[in-house]
């Protein structure tokens, strides 16, 4: 589907197109060597995919083409003359804009004062608030932006809206180059169109964009070339078109991916109910029923703001039902807070490793403890003792149990976030988003994961905002709808039917009479 | 579906308002006028000093600081001016100058080892505040110099209701608020107290402001001193101390909506704070309440009004900020902003697709 729309795009072949070239770019962090001879030519007007798993080296290399890192060798040329950019600041004022994962915004700061941020207009020497919101008004109405006021609070947007206060901000000092790092992180699927529209113009202008993601489908979608970093290195840079999905995945991942969704491990048997929630209801979610088996994986799908994540932090006491009756293996529960749902085997996998899952300035050691510790306190000896054997058989990969985790790699984080909750021994285990913004080892690694737990028996929820994960790995797919259990889907149901159940168009229905019949629940759609 | 915002100005103004009812009818019913002339006059005049030390406390902590120091900061500024005034009206020029030259680089002092030093302002402060104390214990055995009347008068006379030093501190707090709105200093103090790592990649120098901040705070503190001095007529080296100006201003600041991590407030928030305390010290002593009701009151007003801002903020975190952060509940700005999204994303394409056939007619031309 890319192929078409890329062919119209303005892609002149020629090489004094060339905005950005970077040459023989290496970089070391205290001895360790995490950019090798990078070559990488970005073009006017086009947008460039820059792809890899995680610690492949995608964030360093833009951070130096930001000006926020230096390279230790190579060489930067921007509109054909060589730059060396010591601060951000630099490389913005030269046209090379970096939009990073993380907001460069001030929530409390009006649109316009977050644009022009350290360079306000001044008129008469005091600052020129009008001025800054109506040429604030001018970038944005120049990508046909009108729901947007500059005189709005920042922290009052949407984040697709705040996504496009960066790009404003960026064109605001008239980028040439603008880099985005993983910019649909948080996006729901219309924003992301938005997203796209947005680029679309930004091209059309002669932007070039560097498009960081690891959603293989945008980068396919969007991307006129792609550059593959692998382990810090180079592997190649391509046309679109000259690629497919497996060859990109086999070049990111140095080996072909013979599974991306693993089965269920031989001889997992979907067993009796564990948990069962029967008309649960708190202040975001109602009328919840559903019944998690053991052996079984249960995907929940749904809108960004469906209640998803409130469904899982009600069963995980975050929010405790108000309503309705939970059974735990036949008894009857009532999980107040977190503290009682994990005493009684519950593990909730949260969706923000960094701000919920990990105590960043703690060790891996101090990380994985943290659960058993403070719930357990009399079985800290003895897990402490285990730790080491499953951190390495999730394979993190670390200086050792005593690294801070803030110095590990995404993917990283989340196995000791795994490892954190696996200590525990939980029975019953909700992961919320578990491999968002972490590398495709580090997620079919999650996946197996899962099998593994269901395979010994424990009842596994998983919630996700990408459809072919939701697809791939559940036996039985929920679909939640403004803050309801819309619909009931088989395994392997088709993207259409769960999108259809989510947004509450007529196919929901029909799908939902289809999932009355209860062999279905039993996994006996399974191949 | 909760996603109320009021400015918290407007909150500070509500509960302001909640107190002078509150305190109207208390003060009847032992038959006196809240509102008599009188009585405002004591109310404002009540206001003056904690409102002098708590704008300078309202820079700092935007800029996400603190200064601990202003107590020792007053007694220091009120024993300089008087001994220096040593109650010859020729000297007040220059006794002025001087203690707010010596606060300025008391706040200089401040700003320079949380900026430069990097130690954190509470810390800061605290050790500058005990130094200027040894300064003050052994330098000073008691009240100190005499100040000249025609000085004391700035602390005593006023413009019909409005004692004049309740004008000055307002007038100063017009000129503070104008800084915050409409200066650089004033965008990039916020910005740095809200997230040093986005005014640094923005390109703010992220000292600056904050040692101005400081500097601001240290003055407006020498000008309580100067306040106090012109009221008790000397110096002494315990006023400010006596007052618990440091906390109190904290309280004051915080209680006018300013965010204590920084980053968001506003000056007119601090003086309806300070208002709020003045107020309610007013009913008391014009009730005869006990001394120690008073503080448990005081104490009582502070921590309500923190716990309805941060039910706010709890409410607020739910739309997190970044990645990560999924949206949640029905949130209605959301909802309301989605049809308009998609008609701008049809929009858009439409318009992209058409910018991509000229753009690619040009790239043919070429």
């Amino acid at each position: 589907m890319s192929d078409t729309m890329l062919s119209d795009a303005p892609v002149p072949s020629g090489g004094s197109d060339v905005v950005l070239r970077a040459q023989g770019i290496s970089k070391s962090f205290f001895g360790v060597r995490v950019l090798t001879d990078i070559d990488i030519d970005v073009r006017r007007g086009e947008v460039h995919g820059l792809v890899g798993e995680n610690g492949a080296g995608k964030s360093t290399l833009m951070k130096i083409l930001a000006g926020v890192h230096h390279a230790d060798a190579g060489s930067v040329e921007f509109e054909g003359r060589q730059v060396a950019f010591s601060h951000p600041r630099q490389a913005m004022d030269a046209g090379l804009v970096t939009v990073f994962q993380e907001f460069n915004l001030l929530p409390e700061r009006t649109v316009a004062q977050n644009v022009f941020l350290g360079r306000e207009p001044r008129r008469g020497g005091f600052v020129d608030d009008k001025g800054m919101q109506r040429h604030t008004r001018t970038l944005l109405e120049g990508l046909g932006v009108t729901f947007i006021d500059p005189g709005a609070r920042v922290g009052s947007l949407t984040v697709a809206e705040q996504q496009i206060v960066e790009i404003v901000k960026a064109l605001s000092f008239d980028a040439r180059v603008i880099s985005m790092d993983e910019p649909t992180a948080a996006l729901s699927d219309h924003e992301v169109e938005l997203l796209y529209a947005i680029i679309r113009k930004l091209t059309a202008r002669g932007v070039a964009v560097v498009y960081v993601s690891h959603r293989l489908k945008e980068i396919f979608d969007l991307c006129d070339r792609i550059t593959i970093l692998k382990d810090g290195a180079l592997v190649s840079t391509d046309a679109t078109a000259d690629l497919t999905d497996a060859e990109l995945v086999r070049r990111m991942v140095g080996r072909p991916l013979q599974s991306y969704f693993p089965g269920p491990v031989e001889g997992t048997a979907v067993g009796e109910a564990r948990l069962e929630l029967t008309g649960c209801g708190n202040e975001f979610v109602d009328g919840v029923s559903l019944t998690l088996r053991a052996g079984e994986i249960v995907g929940l799908a749904g809108l960004q703001g469906s209640g998803r994540t409130e469904l899982v932090e009600g069963i995980f006491g975050v929010h405790g039902f108000t309503r309705g009756v939970v059974t735990l293996d036949g008894r009857s529960v009532r999980f107040t807070s977190p503290r009682t749902a994990v005493r009684a085997g519950l593990a909730l996998v949260t969706e923000d490793r960094k701000a919920q899952g990990l105590a960043l300035g703690q060790s891996v050691l101090d990380n994985s403890l943290l659960v058993v510790r403070s719930v357990f306190a009399g079985r800290t000896r003895a897990s402490r003792k285990r730790v080491p054997g499953i951190l390495s058989s999730l394979e993190v990969s670390s200086r050792g149990v005593d690294q801070e985790a803030r110095f590990l790699s995404g993917g990283n984080q989340q196995k000791v976030v795994l490892a954190k909750w696996l200590v525990t021994d939980p029975q019953v285990v909700l992961f919320d988003e578990p491999t968002r913004g972490i590398d495709v080892g580090a997620k079919v690694a999650v996946y197996q994961l899962m099998r593994q737990l269901a395979a010994e028996g424990k009842a596994v929820l998983m919630v996700s905002s990408e459809l072919p994960e939701v697809i791939g790995m559940s036996d039985r797919i929920l679909v939640m709808r403004d803050g309801e259990l819309a619909a009931e889907l088989p395994a392997r149901s088709a993207e259409h039917e769960v999108l259809a159940a989510a947004t509450g168009s007529i196919d929901a229905g029909a799908a939902a009479d289809e999932i009355a019949d209860p062999r279905l629940g039993d996994g006996g759609d399974r191949s | 579906m909760k996603r109320i915002r009021v400015d918290s100005t407007v909150i500070v103004l509500g509960i302001l308002i909640l107190v002078i009812a509150v305190g109207a009818i208390l003060v009847a019913t032992v038959g006196r006028s809240f509102f008599s002339p009188g009585n405002i006059r004591d109310i404002l005049t009540g206001m003056s000093v904690l409102g002098l030390v708590a704008i300078g406390q309202t820079l700092v902590i935007l800029g996400a600081s603190l200064d601990l120091s202003v107590t020792y900061v007053i007694s220091l500024a009120s024993l300089i001016a008087a001994t220096t005034m040593n109650g010859n009206p020729a000297n007040i020029p220059w006794a002025v100058t001087l203690t707010l030259i010596v606060c300025a680089a008391i706040g200089l002092a401040n700003g320079l080892i949380v900026t430069v030093l990097k130690v954190n302002g509470f810390i800061a402060t605290l050790g500058v505040g005990l130094i200027l104390q040894g300064v003050l214990n052994t330098g000073f055995q008691g009240s100190a110099g005499s100040v000249p009347w025609a000085f004391q008068l700035i602390g005593a006379t006023g413009v019909g209701p409005l004692p004049v030093s309740w004008i000055i501190m307002i007038a100063l707090a017009a000129v503070v608020w104008f800084l915050l709105g409409r200066t650089r200093t004033g965008a990039h103090l916020f910005a740095v107290g809200g997230d040093p790592e986005v005014a640094r990649l923005s390109g703010v120098r992220t000292k600056p402001p904050l040692i101005v901040a400081h500097v601001l705070c240290s003055v407006f503190a020498g000008l309580a001193g100067l306040l106090l001095a012109s009221r008790l007529g000397v110096g002494s080296p315990t006023v400010g101390q006596q007052g618990g100006y440091a906390l109190l201003s904290i309280a004051a600041v915080v209680l006018g909506g300013t965010l204590l991590m920084g980053g968001r407030g506003s000056v007119w928030g601090t003086i309806g704070g300070v208002a709020i305390f003045a107020v309610v010290d007013n009913v008391m002593s014009v009730m005869q309440v006990n001394p120690f009701l008073k503080d448990v009151v005081r104490g009582v007003v502070i921590v309500a009004a923190v716990a309805v801002y941060s039910r706010r903020a709890i409410v607020r975190r739910r739309t997190r900020f970044g990645p990560g952060g999924t949206r949640t509940g029905g949130d209605a700005p959301a909802e309301a902003a989605a049809p308009a999204m998609v008609a701008a994303t049809q929009a858009l394409e439409a318009e992209a697709d058409a910018a991509d056939g000229s753009a690619s007619m040009q790239g043919g031309a070429r």
